[in-house]
Protein backbone atom coordinates (compact mmCIF):
# COMPACT_ATOMS: atom_id res chain seq x y z
CA UNK A 1 0.00 0.00 0.00
CA UNK A 2 0.98 3.62 -0.38
CA UNK A 3 3.28 4.67 2.41
CA UNK A 4 3.03 8.44 2.02
CA UNK A 5 6.41 8.97 0.36
CA UNK A 6 6.69 9.34 -3.40
CA UNK A 7 8.98 6.78 -4.88
CA UNK A 8 11.38 8.51 -7.21
CA UNK A 9 13.30 5.44 -8.22
CA UNK A 10 11.75 2.13 -9.14
CA UNK A 11 14.52 -0.20 -8.14
CA UNK A 12 12.35 -2.77 -6.43
CA UNK A 13 10.21 -3.79 -9.38
CA UNK A 14 10.56 -7.29 -10.79
CA UNK A 15 9.12 -8.61 -14.01
CA UNK A 16 10.00 -11.84 -15.73
CA UNK A 17 8.51 -14.55 -17.89
CA UNK A 18 9.70 -18.15 -17.60
CA UNK A 19 8.97 -20.48 -20.48
CA UNK A 20 5.66 -18.81 -21.18
CA UNK A 21 3.49 -20.24 -23.94
CA UNK A 22 -0.03 -19.22 -24.81
CA UNK A 23 -2.65 -20.38 -27.24
CA UNK A 24 -6.23 -19.46 -27.99
CA UNK A 25 -7.91 -22.82 -28.53
CA UNK A 26 -5.95 -24.27 -31.46
CA UNK A 27 -4.04 -21.11 -32.29
CA UNK A 28 -0.63 -21.04 -30.67
CA UNK A 29 0.39 -17.42 -30.15
CA UNK A 30 3.42 -17.44 -27.88
CA UNK A 31 6.02 -20.15 -27.63
CA UNK A 32 8.48 -20.66 -24.77
CA UNK A 33 9.16 -17.01 -24.07
CA UNK A 34 11.78 -16.07 -21.55
CA UNK A 35 12.15 -12.44 -20.59
CA UNK A 36 13.53 -10.61 -17.61
CA UNK A 37 13.10 -6.87 -17.42
CA UNK A 38 15.61 -5.13 -15.19
CA UNK A 39 14.33 -2.42 -12.84
CA UNK A 40 14.34 0.95 -14.62
CA UNK A 41 14.95 -0.63 -17.99
CA UNK A 42 13.02 0.34 -21.12
CA UNK A 43 12.43 -2.80 -23.15
CA UNK A 44 10.76 -2.52 -26.54
CA UNK A 45 9.13 -5.52 -28.19
CA UNK A 46 8.86 -5.06 -31.90
CA UNK A 47 7.06 -7.34 -34.28
CA UNK A 48 4.52 -7.47 -37.09
CA UNK A 49 0.87 -6.95 -36.21
CA UNK A 50 -0.92 -10.09 -35.07
CA UNK A 51 2.27 -11.61 -33.70
CA UNK A 52 0.93 -11.77 -30.16
CA UNK A 53 2.32 -8.53 -28.74
CA UNK A 54 -0.93 -7.59 -27.04
CA UNK A 55 -1.35 -11.11 -25.67
CA UNK A 56 2.12 -10.83 -24.21
CA UNK A 57 1.28 -7.52 -22.52
CA UNK A 58 -1.96 -8.95 -21.15
CA UNK A 59 0.04 -11.81 -19.66
CA UNK A 60 2.57 -9.39 -18.17
CA UNK A 61 -0.19 -7.27 -16.63
CA UNK A 62 -1.94 -10.31 -15.15
CA UNK A 63 -5.13 -9.68 -17.12
CA UNK A 64 -4.52 -12.98 -18.90
CA UNK A 65 -3.15 -16.23 -17.47
CA UNK A 66 -0.65 -17.97 -19.78
CA UNK A 67 -1.47 -21.50 -20.96
CA UNK A 68 1.84 -22.65 -19.53
CA UNK A 69 4.92 -21.19 -17.89
CA UNK A 70 5.16 -18.72 -15.05
CA UNK A 71 5.19 -14.98 -14.60
CA UNK A 72 6.99 -13.19 -11.80
CA UNK A 73 5.62 -9.78 -11.10
CA UNK A 74 6.53 -7.42 -8.26
CA UNK A 75 5.28 -3.84 -8.20
CA UNK A 76 2.24 -1.93 -9.38
CA UNK A 77 1.66 -2.37 -13.09
CA UNK A 78 -0.22 0.00 -15.36
CA UNK A 79 -0.93 -0.02 -19.07
CA UNK A 80 -1.11 2.69 -21.73
CA UNK A 81 -3.41 1.69 -24.57
CA UNK A 82 -3.44 2.69 -28.22
CA UNK A 83 -6.67 4.60 -27.72
CA UNK A 84 -9.75 4.74 -25.49
CA UNK A 85 -7.70 4.13 -22.36
CA UNK A 86 -9.34 7.16 -20.74
CA UNK A 87 -12.85 7.00 -19.31
CA UNK A 88 -14.88 9.35 -21.53
CA UNK A 89 -17.28 10.22 -18.71
CA UNK A 90 -14.50 11.64 -16.55
CA UNK A 91 -12.68 14.95 -17.03
CA UNK A 92 -8.91 15.14 -17.51
CA UNK A 93 -8.55 15.84 -13.81
CA UNK A 94 -10.81 12.97 -12.77
CA UNK A 95 -9.06 10.57 -15.13
CA UNK A 96 -5.65 11.48 -13.73
CA UNK A 97 -7.05 11.06 -10.21
CA UNK A 98 -7.56 7.38 -11.03
CA UNK A 99 -3.80 7.01 -10.96
CA UNK A 100 -3.77 8.63 -7.52
CA UNK A 101 -6.45 6.43 -5.99
CA UNK A 102 -4.15 5.13 -3.29
CA UNK A 103 -3.30 8.59 -1.98
CA UNK A 104 -5.79 9.31 0.73
CA UNK A 105 -4.35 12.58 2.01
CA UNK A 106 -6.40 15.23 0.22
CA UNK A 107 -3.84 18.02 -0.06
CA UNK A 108 -1.15 15.61 -1.18
CA UNK A 109 -3.58 14.30 -3.79
CA UNK A 110 -4.25 17.85 -5.02
CA UNK A 111 -0.55 18.74 -5.16
CA UNK A 112 0.32 15.61 -7.06
CA UNK A 113 -2.55 16.22 -9.47
CA UNK A 114 -1.40 19.77 -10.19
CA UNK A 115 2.19 18.62 -10.66
CA UNK A 116 1.13 15.95 -13.16
CA UNK A 117 -0.98 18.37 -15.20
CA UNK A 118 1.97 20.78 -15.33
CA UNK A 119 4.25 17.91 -16.29
CA UNK A 120 2.20 17.14 -19.40
CA UNK A 121 1.55 20.86 -20.14
CA UNK A 122 -2.20 20.62 -19.98
CA UNK A 123 -2.91 23.49 -17.61
CA UNK A 124 -6.30 24.93 -18.52
CA UNK A 125 -7.63 21.57 -19.70
CA UNK A 126 -8.30 20.08 -16.26
CA UNK A 127 -12.05 20.14 -16.73
CA UNK A 128 -12.15 19.10 -20.37
CA UNK A 129 -13.48 15.70 -21.32
CA UNK A 130 -11.36 13.32 -23.46
CA UNK A 131 -13.54 13.81 -26.55
CA UNK A 132 -12.73 17.51 -26.41
CA UNK A 133 -8.97 16.88 -26.72
CA UNK A 134 -6.75 16.01 -29.65
CA UNK A 135 -5.28 12.51 -29.96
CA UNK A 136 -1.85 13.65 -28.76
CA UNK A 137 -3.30 15.42 -25.75
CA UNK A 138 -5.29 12.33 -24.82
CA UNK A 139 -2.16 10.16 -24.93
CA UNK A 140 -0.33 12.70 -22.74
CA UNK A 141 -3.13 12.37 -20.19
CA UNK A 142 -2.74 8.59 -20.36
CA UNK A 143 0.98 8.89 -19.73
CA UNK A 144 0.35 11.09 -16.71
CA UNK A 145 -2.12 8.58 -15.25
CA UNK A 146 0.29 5.67 -15.46
CA UNK A 147 3.18 7.56 -13.90
CA UNK A 148 0.92 8.98 -11.19
CA UNK A 149 1.36 7.92 -7.61
CA UNK A 150 3.33 4.81 -6.89
CA UNK A 151 3.30 2.81 -10.10
CA UNK A 152 6.41 0.72 -10.74
CA UNK A 153 6.03 -0.91 -14.13
CA UNK A 154 4.51 0.59 -17.26
CA UNK A 155 3.22 -1.53 -20.10
CA UNK A 156 2.67 0.32 -23.33
CA UNK A 157 0.55 -1.22 -26.03
CA UNK A 158 1.33 0.72 -29.22
CA UNK A 159 0.55 3.94 -27.35
CA UNK A 160 1.37 6.29 -30.21
CA UNK A 161 0.24 4.22 -33.19
CA UNK A 162 -3.05 6.05 -33.63
CA UNK A 163 -1.31 9.44 -33.86
CA UNK A 164 0.00 11.24 -36.93
CA UNK A 165 3.74 11.00 -37.60
CA UNK A 166 4.76 14.40 -36.26
CA UNK A 167 2.74 14.02 -33.08
CA UNK A 168 4.24 10.56 -32.68
CA UNK A 169 7.77 11.99 -32.85
CA UNK A 170 6.84 14.62 -30.29
CA UNK A 171 5.29 12.01 -27.98
CA UNK A 172 8.46 9.91 -28.00
CA UNK A 173 10.44 12.89 -26.74
CA UNK A 174 7.71 13.56 -24.22
CA UNK A 175 7.89 9.98 -22.91
CA UNK A 176 11.65 10.18 -22.53
CA UNK A 177 11.29 13.45 -20.63
CA UNK A 178 8.62 12.03 -18.29
CA UNK A 179 10.71 8.93 -17.56
CA UNK A 180 13.69 11.17 -16.83
CA UNK A 181 11.61 12.89 -14.13
CA UNK A 182 9.90 9.73 -12.89
CA UNK A 183 11.91 6.62 -13.68
CA UNK A 184 9.85 3.51 -14.25
CA UNK A 185 10.41 0.02 -15.60
CA UNK A 186 8.86 0.00 -19.06
CA UNK A 187 7.79 -2.70 -21.50
CA UNK A 188 6.84 -0.99 -24.74
CA UNK A 189 5.24 -2.84 -27.61
CA UNK A 190 5.19 -1.48 -31.14
CA UNK A 191 5.31 -2.47 -34.79
CA UNK A 192 7.25 0.72 -35.53
CA UNK A 193 10.96 -0.11 -35.88
CA UNK A 194 12.05 3.52 -35.75
CA UNK A 195 10.07 4.05 -32.55
CA UNK A 196 11.64 0.96 -31.02
CA UNK A 197 15.23 2.00 -31.63
CA UNK A 198 14.60 5.62 -30.67
CA UNK A 199 13.31 4.70 -27.23
CA UNK A 200 14.76 1.38 -26.12
CA UNK A 201 17.57 0.30 -23.85
CA UNK A 202 16.94 -3.11 -25.31
CA UNK A 203 14.95 -4.12 -28.38
CA UNK A 204 13.48 -7.60 -28.62
CA UNK A 205 12.46 -8.66 -32.10
CA UNK A 206 9.46 -10.98 -32.12
CA UNK A 207 9.07 -13.49 -34.91
CA UNK A 208 5.66 -14.21 -36.39
CA UNK A 209 3.14 -16.56 -34.74
CA UNK A 210 3.80 -18.51 -32.63
CA UNK A 211 6.07 -15.77 -31.38
CA UNK A 212 9.51 -16.21 -29.95
CA UNK A 213 12.31 -13.70 -29.51
CA UNK A 214 14.38 -13.91 -32.66
CA UNK A 215 16.88 -11.19 -31.88
CA UNK A 216 17.99 -8.97 -29.04
CA UNK A 217 19.70 -5.58 -29.42
CA UNK A 218 21.21 -3.35 -26.75
CA UNK A 219 21.19 0.35 -27.53
CA UNK A 220 23.38 2.31 -25.20
CA UNK A 221 23.37 5.82 -26.67
CA UNK A 222 21.86 8.63 -24.61
CA UNK A 223 18.18 9.54 -24.88
CA UNK A 224 16.44 11.53 -26.32
CA UNK A 225 17.60 10.27 -29.69
CA UNK A 226 16.85 11.48 -33.20
CA UNK A 227 15.59 9.04 -35.80
CA UNK A 228 18.65 10.12 -37.80
CA UNK A 229 21.29 9.43 -35.11
CA UNK A 230 23.95 6.94 -36.15
CA UNK A 231 23.15 4.44 -33.38
CA UNK A 232 19.46 4.60 -34.24
CA UNK A 233 20.06 4.10 -37.96
CA UNK A 234 22.44 1.19 -37.30
CA UNK A 235 19.95 -0.56 -35.04
CA UNK A 236 17.14 0.05 -37.54
CA UNK A 237 19.20 -1.62 -40.24
CA UNK A 238 19.80 -4.64 -38.05
CA UNK A 239 16.08 -5.03 -37.35
CA UNK A 240 15.07 -4.49 -40.98
CA UNK A 241 17.51 -7.23 -41.83
CA UNK A 242 15.98 -9.48 -39.25
CA UNK A 243 12.55 -9.00 -40.82
CA UNK A 244 14.03 -9.42 -44.32
CA UNK A 245 12.95 -5.91 -45.22
CA UNK A 246 16.36 -4.34 -45.77
CA UNK A 247 16.83 -3.47 -49.46
CA UNK A 248 20.24 -4.78 -50.57
CA UNK A 249 22.50 -3.43 -53.33
CA UNK A 250 21.51 -6.49 -55.33
CA UNK A 251 17.83 -5.55 -55.17
CA UNK A 252 18.65 -2.03 -56.30
CA UNK A 253 20.66 -3.24 -59.28
CA UNK A 254 17.90 -5.59 -60.37
CA UNK A 255 15.49 -2.75 -61.05
CA UNK B 1 1.93 24.12 -25.12
CA UNK B 2 1.96 23.81 -28.87
CA UNK B 3 -0.25 25.33 -31.54
CA UNK B 4 -2.88 22.62 -31.63
CA UNK B 5 -3.31 22.88 -27.89
CA UNK B 6 -3.85 26.62 -28.17
CA UNK B 7 -6.48 26.01 -30.78
CA UNK B 8 -8.30 23.54 -28.58
CA UNK B 9 -8.14 25.83 -25.60
CA UNK B 10 -9.39 28.93 -27.39
CA UNK B 11 -12.15 27.32 -29.39
CA UNK B 12 -15.46 26.46 -27.88
CA UNK B 13 -15.19 22.88 -26.64
CA UNK B 14 -18.57 22.14 -28.23
CA UNK B 15 -18.82 23.94 -31.56
CA UNK B 16 -22.49 24.41 -32.44
CA UNK B 17 -24.14 25.40 -35.65
CA UNK B 18 -25.46 28.89 -35.37
CA UNK B 19 -29.19 28.53 -35.77
CA UNK B 20 -31.02 31.81 -35.72
CA UNK B 21 -34.26 32.04 -33.81
CA UNK B 22 -36.20 32.81 -36.99
CA UNK B 23 -34.85 29.72 -38.74
CA UNK B 24 -35.59 27.53 -35.73
CA UNK B 25 -39.16 28.77 -35.32
CA UNK B 26 -40.25 29.78 -38.81
CA UNK B 27 -40.27 26.46 -40.65
CA UNK B 28 -42.05 24.39 -37.95
CA UNK B 29 -44.53 27.25 -37.59
CA UNK B 30 -45.20 27.22 -41.33
CA UNK B 31 -45.91 23.48 -41.21
CA UNK B 32 -48.25 23.97 -38.25
CA UNK B 33 -50.17 26.76 -39.95
CA UNK B 34 -50.58 24.71 -43.15
CA UNK B 35 -51.83 21.74 -41.13
CA UNK B 36 -54.41 23.98 -39.44
CA UNK B 37 -55.39 25.30 -42.85
CA UNK B 38 -55.88 21.79 -44.27
CA UNK B 39 -58.01 20.94 -41.23
CA UNK B 40 -60.08 24.10 -41.63
CA UNK B 41 -60.41 23.40 -45.37
CA UNK B 42 -61.64 19.81 -44.82
CA UNK B 43 -64.31 21.07 -42.39
CA UNK B 44 -65.31 24.07 -44.49
CA UNK B 45 -66.05 21.96 -47.56
CA UNK B 46 -67.86 19.28 -45.59
CA UNK B 47 -65.75 16.34 -46.71
CA UNK B 48 -66.81 14.57 -43.52
CA UNK B 49 -70.09 15.24 -41.66
CA UNK B 50 -69.59 17.82 -38.91
CA UNK B 51 -70.25 15.33 -36.05
CA UNK B 52 -67.33 13.22 -37.36
CA UNK B 53 -64.96 16.09 -38.03
CA UNK B 54 -65.01 18.92 -35.51
CA UNK B 55 -63.75 22.25 -36.86
CA UNK B 56 -60.93 24.25 -35.28
CA UNK B 57 -63.51 26.70 -33.90
CA UNK B 58 -65.48 23.88 -32.22
CA UNK B 59 -62.32 22.54 -30.61
CA UNK B 60 -61.35 26.00 -29.36
CA UNK B 61 -64.78 26.40 -27.80
CA UNK B 62 -64.55 23.00 -26.20
CA UNK B 63 -61.12 23.92 -24.78
CA UNK B 64 -62.59 26.97 -23.07
CA UNK B 65 -65.40 24.85 -21.67
CA UNK B 66 -63.11 22.13 -20.31
CA UNK B 67 -60.83 24.62 -18.65
CA UNK B 68 -63.70 26.52 -17.00
CA UNK B 69 -65.20 23.29 -15.64
CA UNK B 70 -61.74 22.29 -14.43
CA UNK B 71 -62.03 18.75 -15.73
CA UNK B 72 -59.07 19.02 -18.09
CA UNK B 73 -56.60 20.02 -15.38
CA UNK B 74 -57.89 17.24 -13.16
CA UNK B 75 -57.45 14.68 -15.97
CA UNK B 76 -53.94 15.92 -16.75
CA UNK B 77 -52.78 15.47 -13.15
CA UNK B 78 -54.40 12.04 -12.93
CA UNK B 79 -52.66 10.82 -16.10
CA UNK B 80 -49.30 12.37 -15.24
CA UNK B 81 -49.38 10.76 -11.81
CA UNK B 82 -50.02 7.29 -13.27
CA UNK B 83 -47.37 7.62 -15.94
CA UNK B 84 -44.77 8.92 -13.50
CA UNK B 85 -45.40 6.11 -11.01
CA UNK B 86 -45.43 3.43 -13.73
CA UNK B 87 -42.32 4.91 -15.28
CA UNK B 88 -40.44 5.09 -11.95
CA UNK B 89 -41.45 1.56 -10.96
CA UNK B 90 -40.39 0.05 -14.27
CA UNK B 91 -37.10 1.96 -14.54
CA UNK B 92 -36.31 1.38 -10.86
CA UNK B 93 -36.54 -2.35 -11.46
CA UNK B 94 -35.35 -2.53 -15.06
CA UNK B 95 -32.09 -0.57 -14.63
CA UNK B 96 -30.54 -2.82 -11.94
CA UNK B 97 -31.83 -5.98 -13.65
CA UNK B 98 -30.52 -4.79 -17.02
CA UNK B 99 -27.11 -4.00 -15.50
CA UNK B 100 -26.94 -7.41 -13.90
CA UNK B 101 -28.04 -9.33 -17.00
CA UNK B 102 -25.64 -7.32 -19.16
CA UNK B 103 -22.67 -8.40 -17.07
CA UNK B 104 -23.68 -11.98 -16.60
CA UNK B 105 -23.69 -13.98 -19.84
CA UNK B 106 -25.15 -17.11 -18.25
CA UNK B 107 -28.22 -15.40 -16.81
CA UNK B 108 -28.56 -13.40 -20.01
CA UNK B 109 -28.84 -16.63 -21.97
CA UNK B 110 -31.41 -17.91 -19.51
CA UNK B 111 -33.65 -14.84 -19.42
CA UNK B 112 -33.38 -13.47 -22.96
CA UNK B 113 -36.13 -15.58 -24.62
CA UNK B 114 -38.56 -14.85 -21.82
CA UNK B 115 -37.86 -11.10 -21.95
CA UNK B 116 -38.28 -11.07 -25.71
CA UNK B 117 -41.54 -12.97 -25.45
CA UNK B 118 -43.07 -10.43 -23.09
CA UNK B 119 -41.71 -7.53 -25.10
CA UNK B 120 -43.84 -8.56 -28.06
CA UNK B 121 -47.04 -8.86 -26.00
CA UNK B 122 -49.05 -5.70 -26.44
CA UNK B 123 -49.69 -4.20 -22.99
CA UNK B 124 -53.34 -3.99 -24.02
CA UNK B 125 -53.50 -7.78 -23.86
CA UNK B 126 -53.09 -7.44 -20.10
CA UNK B 127 -56.21 -5.30 -19.72
CA UNK B 128 -58.53 -8.10 -18.51
CA UNK B 129 -55.93 -9.22 -15.97
CA UNK B 130 -55.28 -5.66 -14.88
CA UNK B 131 -58.94 -5.17 -14.07
CA UNK B 132 -59.37 -8.53 -12.33
CA UNK B 133 -56.21 -8.14 -10.29
CA UNK B 134 -56.32 -4.44 -9.50
CA UNK B 135 -60.01 -3.54 -9.99
CA UNK B 136 -60.49 0.12 -10.88
CA UNK B 137 -58.56 3.31 -10.15
CA UNK B 138 -54.87 4.13 -10.56
CA UNK B 139 -53.51 0.63 -10.05
CA UNK B 140 -54.58 -1.16 -13.26
CA UNK B 141 -53.33 1.78 -15.37
CA UNK B 142 -49.99 1.82 -13.54
CA UNK B 143 -49.74 -1.94 -14.00
CA UNK B 144 -50.31 -1.63 -17.76
CA UNK B 145 -47.67 1.09 -18.08
CA UNK B 146 -45.26 -1.04 -16.12
CA UNK B 147 -45.86 -4.01 -18.41
CA UNK B 148 -45.34 -1.83 -21.47
CA UNK B 149 -42.14 -0.18 -20.25
CA UNK B 150 -40.31 -2.82 -18.23
CA UNK B 151 -39.33 -5.37 -20.89
CA UNK B 152 -37.98 -3.09 -23.61
CA UNK B 153 -36.07 -1.13 -20.96
CA UNK B 154 -34.39 -4.23 -19.49
CA UNK B 155 -33.43 -5.36 -23.00
CA UNK B 156 -32.04 -1.97 -23.98
CA UNK B 157 -29.89 -1.65 -20.85
CA UNK B 158 -28.78 -5.25 -21.01
CA UNK B 159 -27.49 -4.94 -24.56
CA UNK B 160 -25.85 -1.60 -23.75
CA UNK B 161 -23.90 -3.21 -20.90
CA UNK B 162 -23.01 -6.26 -22.97
CA UNK B 163 -21.43 -4.05 -25.65
CA UNK B 164 -19.28 -1.85 -23.38
CA UNK B 165 -15.79 -1.84 -24.97
CA UNK B 166 -13.67 -4.36 -23.10
CA UNK B 167 -10.85 -1.83 -22.80
CA UNK B 168 -12.79 -0.02 -20.06
CA UNK B 169 -12.72 -3.19 -17.98
CA UNK B 170 -9.01 -3.62 -18.63
CA UNK B 171 -8.40 -0.08 -17.40
CA UNK B 172 -10.68 -0.79 -14.43
CA UNK B 173 -8.59 -3.88 -13.66
CA UNK B 174 -5.38 -1.80 -13.73
CA UNK B 175 -6.81 0.64 -11.20
CA UNK B 176 -8.42 -1.94 -8.93
CA UNK B 177 -12.08 -1.24 -9.53
CA UNK B 178 -13.94 -4.26 -8.26
CA UNK B 179 -17.45 -5.36 -7.32
CA UNK B 180 -19.87 -2.60 -6.45
CA UNK B 181 -17.37 0.14 -7.27
CA UNK B 182 -16.82 -1.36 -10.72
CA UNK B 183 -20.58 -1.23 -11.25
CA UNK B 184 -21.09 2.36 -10.11
CA UNK B 185 -17.83 3.91 -11.35
CA UNK B 186 -17.36 2.07 -14.66
CA UNK B 187 -20.32 0.01 -15.88
CA UNK B 188 -23.06 2.50 -15.03
CA UNK B 189 -21.40 5.66 -16.42
CA UNK B 190 -20.35 3.71 -19.51
CA UNK B 191 -23.98 3.01 -20.39
CA UNK B 192 -25.56 6.17 -18.97
CA UNK B 193 -25.96 7.85 -22.38
CA UNK B 194 -27.81 4.77 -23.67
CA UNK B 195 -29.90 4.57 -20.49
CA UNK B 196 -31.04 8.16 -21.03
CA UNK B 197 -31.96 7.41 -24.63
CA UNK B 198 -33.82 4.25 -23.57
CA UNK B 199 -35.71 6.19 -20.90
CA UNK B 200 -36.86 8.70 -23.51
CA UNK B 201 -38.15 5.92 -25.75
CA UNK B 202 -39.84 4.16 -22.81
CA UNK B 203 -41.46 7.36 -21.65
CA UNK B 204 -42.89 7.70 -25.18
CA UNK B 205 -44.35 4.20 -24.94
CA UNK B 206 -45.77 4.88 -21.48
CA UNK B 207 -47.44 8.07 -22.59
CA UNK B 208 -49.05 6.29 -25.55
CA UNK B 209 -50.23 3.41 -23.38
CA UNK B 210 -51.82 5.63 -20.73
CA UNK B 211 -54.60 6.64 -23.14
CA UNK B 212 -55.60 3.04 -23.77
CA UNK B 213 -55.10 2.07 -20.11
CA UNK B 214 -57.45 4.79 -18.90
CA UNK B 215 -60.21 3.82 -21.28
CA UNK B 216 -60.89 0.90 -19.00
CA UNK B 217 -60.96 0.79 -15.25
CA UNK B 218 -60.54 4.54 -14.70
CA UNK B 219 -62.89 7.35 -13.77
CA UNK B 220 -60.58 10.17 -14.82
CA UNK B 221 -57.45 10.87 -16.85
CA UNK B 222 -56.81 11.97 -20.42
CA UNK B 223 -57.61 8.55 -21.89
CA UNK B 224 -60.87 8.43 -19.96
CA UNK B 225 -61.66 11.94 -21.28
CA UNK B 226 -61.40 10.71 -24.86
CA UNK B 227 -63.49 7.66 -24.05
CA UNK B 228 -66.20 9.84 -22.51
CA UNK B 229 -66.15 12.21 -25.48
CA UNK B 230 -66.61 9.25 -27.78
CA UNK B 231 -69.56 7.99 -25.74
CA UNK B 232 -71.19 11.41 -25.87
CA UNK B 233 -70.27 11.85 -29.55
CA UNK B 234 -68.35 14.99 -28.56
CA UNK B 235 -65.41 14.66 -30.94
CA UNK B 236 -64.57 18.33 -30.41
CA UNK B 237 -63.76 17.43 -26.82
CA UNK B 238 -61.83 14.34 -27.97
CA UNK B 239 -59.65 16.46 -30.27
CA UNK B 240 -59.05 18.90 -27.45
CA UNK B 241 -57.77 16.00 -25.30
CA UNK B 242 -55.66 14.71 -28.16
CA UNK B 243 -53.97 18.08 -28.51
CA UNK B 244 -53.23 18.15 -24.79
CA UNK B 245 -51.79 14.62 -24.88
CA UNK B 246 -49.49 15.48 -27.77
CA UNK B 247 -48.31 18.73 -26.21
CA UNK B 248 -47.60 17.25 -22.78
CA UNK B 249 -45.79 14.33 -24.42
CA UNK B 250 -43.54 16.74 -26.28
CA UNK B 251 -43.07 18.90 -23.19
CA UNK B 252 -41.88 16.03 -21.01
CA UNK B 253 -39.57 14.80 -23.76
CA UNK B 254 -38.00 18.29 -23.80
CA UNK B 255 -37.33 17.85 -20.09
CA UNK B 256 -35.79 14.40 -20.61
CA UNK B 257 -33.61 15.77 -23.42
CA UNK B 258 -32.00 18.05 -20.85
CA UNK B 259 -30.34 14.97 -19.33
CA UNK B 260 -28.45 14.40 -22.58
CA UNK B 261 -26.83 17.80 -22.04
CA UNK B 262 -25.11 16.77 -18.79
CA UNK B 263 -21.36 17.20 -19.34
CA UNK B 264 -20.49 13.64 -18.28
CA UNK B 265 -22.77 12.01 -20.86
CA UNK B 266 -22.04 14.30 -23.84
CA UNK B 267 -19.36 11.87 -25.08
CA UNK B 268 -22.06 9.28 -25.78
CA UNK B 269 -23.81 11.53 -28.27
CA UNK B 270 -20.85 13.22 -29.91
CA UNK B 271 -18.78 10.50 -31.40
Amino acid sequence: MFDGVMKDNQLNSRLSLNNVSHSYEDLSVLQNLNLTVKPGELVVLVGPSGCGKTTLLNILSGYLKPSSGSVERVGIIRTVYQHDGLFPWLTVKENISMGLRLIENKSQHENELRELIELIHLQGFENHYPHQLSGGMRQRVELSIVIAGDSDILLMDEPFSALDYQTRLRMRVELVRLLEKRPRTVVFVTHDIEEAVQLADRVLVLADRPSYISRELQITSMRPRNPTDDAVVEASKAILNEFGLQVTEDDKNKL
Amino acid sequence: MNKTDQYFLSSNPRPKKELTLIKAVASPLAVLVSMLFVWWFVCKFGIFPSYAMPSPEDVLKSFREEIIVGRLVNDITASLWRVVIGFLLSSGLAIPIGLWLGQNAASRRAFLPMLNFFRFLSPLAWIPFAILWFHIGDKPAIFLIFMAAFFPLVLAIMSAVATIPSIYFRVAYDYNYKGFELLTKVTFPAVLPQIITALRVIYGIAWVVIVAAEMVGCQDGLGYGIWEARNGLRLDSAVCYMIVIGLIGMGIDRILIQFTKLPNVRWGYER
